[in-house]
């Protein structure tokens, strides 16, 4: 599994364990605000999960219009 | 009875010598006009309660957060339909009610601890800012939006700010409207203990009982050595705020995020 994958991949779990939501069910290009139903207490929630499990830091606006796990992913491995 | 209180946006309870202010306002505790007019009581009260206490402690008791900050949603409904000059006088007078609140913690001689959880944005950051220590849950997450809005933070959040950590890093919060979370918090010297989710009142109280093995006098005089209070610079703050308070891109930005469905509002 290449590292992109992998990042992708650790998303996809962390998502799916935090919002209770089978990982089969999430896919790369969902629209992760969609597919999990979060609101903006969520998703600022999500965004420290992931900046605690990619020890980074992720800007608010590095992440604005990104929605899908995808981009979200590539915007993450970009600074690990 | 003063040792305690219950209200609708939060409630206080004096026990061994630790007053403990708990938020309880849901969503996210926003502070609007009735969470002011609790507040303005506990500041009374905690000019009689100090005296037979040695910490004060703030927490939220919902899990979304801390504190979202200002009630956005009553700024801007409450200003419709009374006209710009009436708007802004109601703005003025919110302010330095608030900000005569916010100084009696400041400078309360009590060793003031906040406790925080998730969201701790805007005014609630600001409210945090006023405690002498910050023990933040690792989900803990802290920001000044206001420019987003077209305005600056009006609770005193620049001027305390730039007091405890520098110009810097007021600069960064400020100028990019940016979030970041309790392990940067603690890097720059914000929080002094990043604890698991769930833990901060555990810690603030353990830490409180740590604090009434001191002699209360020296605690007092040491902490008003150290913690000067800003008051010119707190003043100017308001200036400025209602200053951009009259420019059109005000209503508009709170427009824009009250009518908001967006699940990231709070982007720009």
């Amino acid at each position: 599994m290449t590292d992109s994958n992998k990042t992708l991949d650790e998303i996809l779990n962390l998502a799916a364990a935090q919002f209770k939501v089978p990982r089969e069910k999430l896919t790369p290009d969902d629209d992760f605000f969609k597919t999990l139903g979060i609101d903006s207490l969520q998703a600022l929630d999500l965004l420290t999960r992931l900046e605690h499990h990619f020890n980074v830091e992720l800007p608010d606006y590095e992440l604005q219009g990104v929605s899908d796990f995808r981009t979200l992913a590539g915007r993450i491995q970009a600074r690990l | 009875m003063t040792n305690q209180f219950k209200g609708e946006t939060l409630s206080w309870e004096l026990r061994d010598g630790v007053i403990e202010l708990a938020l309880h306002r849901d969503p996210c505790n926003e502070i609007g006009s009735r969470t002011l007019a609790e507040l303005e009581k506990f500041a009374s009260a905690l000019e009689v309660l100090q005296s037979t206490a040695h910490a004060l402690i703030l927490y939220s008791t919902l899990k979304t957060g801390f504190c979202a900050g200002a009630d956005l949603r009553e700024l801007y409904y409450g200003a419709q339909g009374i006209g710009k000059e009436a708007a802004a006088r109601g703005v003025r007078e919110f302010l330095e009610r608030i900000h005569k609140v916010l100084n009696v913690i400041d400078s309360s001689p009590l060793t003031t601890i906040a406790a925080l959880n998730g969201v701790t944005f805007g005014g609630g950051f600001e409210l945090a800012l006023v405690c002498d220590l910050i023990i933040a849950d690792k989900m803990a997450r802290f920001c000044f939006p206001e420019l987003r809005l077209g305005l600056i933070p009006g609770f005193g959040g620049i001027p305390r700010l730039k007091r405890d950590l520098g110009n810097a890093v007021v600069r960064d919060l400020l100028l990019t409207g940016r979030s970041f979370n309790a392990t940067k918090a603690q890097q720059v010297g914000l929080v002094s203990q990043v604890v698991g989710e769930g833990e901060p009142l555990r810690a603030a109280r353990g830490t409180a009982t740590q604090l009434g093995k001191f002699d209360r006098s020296t605690a007092i005089a040491a902490k008003k050595f150290i913690k000067p209070i800003p008051y010119e610079e707190l003043r100017q703050e308001i200036d400025l705020f209602c200053e951009l308070f009259a420019q059109p891109a005000v209503e508009a930005g709170l427009k824009k995020f009250v009518e908001s469905t967006d699940a990231q509002p709070y982007l720009p």
